[in-house]
């Protein structure tokens, strides 16, 4: 259900995955949620704030992830225009059938950074498409909705918890005005860095 | 122009751990092979910028990953390759089937002869053709050059192997 008016704040929705994050738990951000997730406090070394990015890669960056490192919960933030970038990836995914692989999608139904324009997914403020009847119809056994920032709350953990593939979707309402987040230092060296912690 | 069990017998003398993938009708010879190969996994892909990313992600979580995917992925995936590559500078590896070189007749005007190479050459990787199909074995040698000078150096590359009929 993509909607571009009611839902949860974005800030809010993420701290809600910073308290119950485990500390061998990667969480890959970006677009809106990076920009979000790196003001809330100090990085994670498995932290990948995917900025740069490639519009769209971050379910299938992260599925890399989930498949070098059985052992770590990989937990993907995405955002619905970026997922509906990558449709096929929701395929990929349940394909390679990961149980340490979660994926949400923050839904605002709009691009935020580029001046709130609706997606292809919106019209004004309705939906036009089921974001978690696509996820259902890709194969994922383990879909979650969250409309109600407490009730997020409340089952963040056991959502994360379940076998994986996980799809979340989150109501999110947008942000006017919100700008792109800024890379937080040189991609390369975060890579590596990124890198000595996953295989630490 | 390879045989499965010489691309299987390749990338296990490379370690490879997984083949991040789309088959093509060369490239898709090869894929019972790969599926049945033990110490390789087979990541099937729905479009070819994913290859990259899953590869990004394998890559960087300690895996050795190889892209396999024919030329028409390779200009798809450009903002996939672009970012991984570049933005990132991971030193990935692939190979890049190169559609109807070796029997033209095929597809004539084919305009993947046109792109593919001028493609290749903008991104600036360690590219090399593999064109010779009456010398298997020293072709696949090369590639293992190739790819041993790319992990040593840090850099990525594309093994561009020439398909259709010699």
């Amino acid at each position: 259900m993509s909607q571009s008016q009611a839902g949860m704040p974005l800030v809010e929705s993420l701290n809600v995955l910073r308290e119950i994050r485990g500390d061998d738990e990667v969480v890959l951000t970006v677009m809106g949620t990076a920009r979000e997730w790196m003001a809330l406090g100090e990085p994670h070394p498995l932290d990948w704030i995917y900025v740069p990015s490639s519009m769209g890669q971050a379910p299938s960056l992260g599925l890399g992830m989930a498949l070098a490192q059985p052992d770590k919960q990989v937990i993907v933030c995405n955002g619905d225009g970026c997922m509906l970038m990558n449709l096929g990836s929701l395929v990929t995914i349940t394909n390679q059938a990961v149980s340490n692989y979660t994926l949400i999608i923050f839904d605002n139904g709009v691009y935020e950074i580029t001046g709130g324009q609706p997606t292809p997914a919106t019209s004004g403020t309705a939906a036009l498409v089921d974001h978690p009847a696509l996820a259902r119809a890709a194969g994922f056994q383990q879909i979650f909705v969250f409309e109600d920032l407490d009730a997020w709350r409340e089952s963040a953990r056991d959502v994360i918890d379940a076998p994986g593939p996980t799809f979340v979707h989150l109501a999110i309402a947008p942000i006017p005005g919100a700008v792109g987040p800024r890379s937080p230092g040189p991609a390369p060296a975060r890579a590596q860095d990124f890198a000595d912690a996953m295989q630490a | 122009m390879f045989t499965a069990p010489q691309v299987v017998g390749l990338l296990q003398e490379l370690s490879f751990t997984h083949v991040v993938t789309i088959p093509d009708s060369t490239l898709g010879q090869w894929e019972d092979d790969l599926k049945a190969c033990d110490s390789i996994e087979y990541v099937g892909v729905c479009r070819e910028g994913e290859a990259w990313a899953v590869a990004a992600g394998l890559h960087v979580g300690g895996a050795t990953p190889l892209v396999m995917i024919q030329c028409t992925g390779l200009f798809e995936s450009g903002d996939s390759l672009r970012n991984a590559l570049f933005d990132y500078r991971l030193p990935l590896f692939a190979v890049i089937g190169y559609r109807s070189f070796l029997n033209q007749s095929t597809l004539p005007g084919d305009t993947c002869l046109s792109f593919t190479e001028p493609i290749l050459e903008a991104w600036g990787m360690d590219w090399v053709l593999y064109d010779q199909a009456e010398n298997t074995s020293e072709q696949l040698e090369a590639i293992a050059a190739q790819c041993l000078r790319c992990r040593e150096t840090g850099v990525p590359g594309v093994a561009l192997v020439a398909e259709g009929r010699a």
